[in-house]
């Protein structure tokens, strides 16, 4: 493929995605387009399939069905762990720190692959083990700064408090140099002036890093703030696709997820 | 830097309190203010000290249940004296021989440790324990039963008996099956025995703080994370394994060579329960609470021969005591209140 054409091929594209557990069919037919530096949602009722979505991308689960192709390059036969290779870093939805860890060594697991010493370095204290620790120290605080963290950087990760323990998972992907951040219920837990934040600071963190992003996403004022891009998922099945201002519109995205909430 | 600069200063208190140790215990022996029954347990302490660091490296740093530490002992130990009675014609100096038959024992060691740690511990959950655990008595087993011999031909091996060697008339035994290792020449010294705790204290200490250590002990808080961030689970689990299962290899070798004969029945599954009361007691993790631990129950029993028949009863209620002591708040907040900086510390820490 030229440069040319990678330029203009999108992050990522699902094609017809699939997955059964045993007898039930979680996931089925999902389709996404989504462009370089395009902040997309993903949103739907309880229990329809979103996060299975997320786990299917970053191959916690291996698809029964369907194509996923990151950067135009085939993810099928990859794992968990090429996949990050590959550019795709998420979040969960229940956090998992990495707890007795400080903050800071939180984040620099996320740079581990960026970290290039080895274990003999480590042991011997070679002076790679000097430089490289120093630069990733620094690097790891310039992340944190993101979300105002840096002082928090000696604490204990699992002694955080609940939004900076969200906050602090989005550093650590982040620091895995992802082409496409996965964010699962980003704003869970948060009053509406953290969730201004957040917005803010997803914004923020796109246009730094140049990076996709996909969010689920319960709160509707965030999701209809920043998403270009919005699909619908109900009963594993996308029922709409388009801009805020489409979703909010469509007939059947009202009946089965929009019309039982109260106008946000 | 605070963080770096304060798990230095934890290491550095760890080296300093093995060298009061050494010092101690150096002064004492050559003031021969020791009782032959105590100074003929400094090295078994080193060795015990060592294999806690290893287990705690496992069980502590890399999360991991391994019931079969022993088992790696046995084959440092076994190998280390055939090495070094093997090399008795060619490498004169002793402290040499000592050295290569602790290098050879932990490599064998980390070669059992490979073999083993590859299918297990791509495994979830138990597996590790229960197939350790096995390991340590298939290791045993298949010791009593192993003869090695040394002729000018270099080393033979049987299964069967000293007789099928084949060796020439002026070969000797070094393992004969069950009866273990026999007339083994004492190459151990304390001064060994307290390099080596150095030794493997800085390469845990150091390999905790850096990259790969990080990798290990993020595996053990949360291994699907740890996945999504890109690391290779199994290889940093099997490094983790590996090292203990070397630094284990290491202890045997220099605990052996401190003994005139070892037996195989002498690293079963007790011993390695014995060693995981020495982590666990000394709090898992915890690489000072560790070395304090090995140290004090190892010599506790002798020191507890007044009691006679009620030893063992007396060192149980001891290992109940020591327990309570360490994971109850009220004893800890009496415990603060005695306290030199480092119980107050401790106490702090655990409180977060």
């Amino acid at each position: 493929m030229s440069e040319k054409e990678k330029a203009g091929c999108p992050v990522l594209e699902v094609f017809r995605l699939g997955i059964d557990f045993g007898g039930l069919t979680a996931v089925d037919d999902f389709n996404m387009v989504i462009h370089a530096s395009e902040i997309a949602g993903l949103i739907g009722p309880n229990g329809a399939g979103k996060t299975t979505v997320f786990n299917l991308l970053t191959k916690v689960y291996q698809p029964t069905r369907g194509k996923i192709l990151l950067d135009g390059k085939d993810t099928s036969g990859m794992n968990t762990i090429q996949v990050n290779k590959a550019g795709i870093a998420r979040t969960f939805q229940n956090i998992r720190l990495f707890d007795k860890l400080s903050v800071e060594d939180n984040v620099k697991i996320g740079l581990h692959n960026h970290t290039k010493y080895g274990m003999w370095s480590g042991i011997f204290r070679l002076p790679k083990y000097w430089s490289e620790e120093k630069r990733i120290h620094n690097e790891a605080l310039e992340l944190l700064s993101i979300f105002d963290m840096q002082d928090l950087a000696n604490a204990t990760a699992g002694s955080l408090p609940y939004g900076a323990q969200r906050r602090l998972e989005i550093v650590r992907a982040l620091a895995t140099e992802p082409k496409l951040l996965l964010l699962d219920e980003p704003a869970a837990g948060m009053n509406p002036s953290e969730t201004a934040e957040l917005m803010e600071n997803i914004r923020k963190i796109r246009d730094k890093f140049q990076i996709a992003v996909l969010l689920i996403e319960h709160d509707m004022s965030l999701v209809m703030g920043i998403c270009e891009n919005i699909a619908v998922l109900n009963f594993g099945k996308i029922i709409a696709q388009g801009n805020p201002s489409q979703i909010q519109s469509n007939p059947q995205v009202i009946e089965a997820y929009l019309g039982k909430k109260k106008e946000v | 830097m605070k963080k770096i600069s304060e798990s230095t200063r934890s290491s550095f208190i760890n080296y300093s309190i093995i060298l009061v140790f050494f010092l101690v215990f150096q002064c004492l022996l050559s003031m021969g203010k020791l009782s032959s029954s105590f100074s003929g347990q400094l090295i078994p302490i080193c060795a015990y000290i060592v294999m806690a660091l290893s287990l705690n490296l496992v069980v502590g740093i890399s999360g991991e249940l391994s019931l079969g530490h022993a088992g790696f002992m046995s084959v440092g130990a076994f190998s280390g004296v055939v090495v070094a009675t093997s090399l008795q014609g060619t490498v004169e100096a002793s402290p040499l021989r000592l050295l290569i038959a602790m290098v050879m024992g932990a490599l064998i060691a980390a070669l059992a440790g490979t073999i083993i740690g590859i299918p297990v511990l791509r495994l979830r959950g138990d597996y590790l324990a229960i197939v350790t655990l096995a390991f340590g008595e298939i290791i045993k087993n298949v010791l009593n039963c192993l003869y090695v011999g040394v002729d000018n031909h270099g080393l033979h091996f049987s299964m069967k008996d000293a007789n099928a060697m084949g060796m020439e008339a002026d070969g000797t035994v070094i393992i004969n099956g069950p009866m273990g290792a026999l007339g083994i020449q004492k190459l151990s010294t304390f001064v060994s025995g307290i390099l080596l705790v150095f030794v493997v204290l800085f390469v845990i200490q150091n390999l905790v703080n850096s990259r790969s250590g990080r990798a290990v002990q993020a595996i053990r808080d949360n291994r699907i994370a740890a996945e999504s961030c890109g690391l290779n689970i199994t290889k940093y689990k099997l490094m983790a394994f590996v090292t203990s299962a070397a630094m284990a290899g290491a202890a045997g070798a220099l605990y052996a060579l401190n003994y005139s004969t070892v037996v195989p029945k002498k690293f079963d599954f007790n011993t390695s329960i014995l060693i995981l009361v020495f982590v666990v007691l000394g709090g898992i993790g915890n690489l000072r609470g560790s070395i304090i631990a090995a140290a004090v129950l190892t010599v506790l029993p002798e020191m507890l021969r007044q009691f006679q028949d009620y030893r063992m009863l007396v060192y149980a209620i001891v290992l109940i005591l020591i327990m309570i002591c360490t994971n109850n708040q009220k004893a800890k907040e009496i415990l603060a209140k005695f306290g030199s900086v480092f119980s107050r510390k401790k106490v702090a820490e655990e409180d977060k």
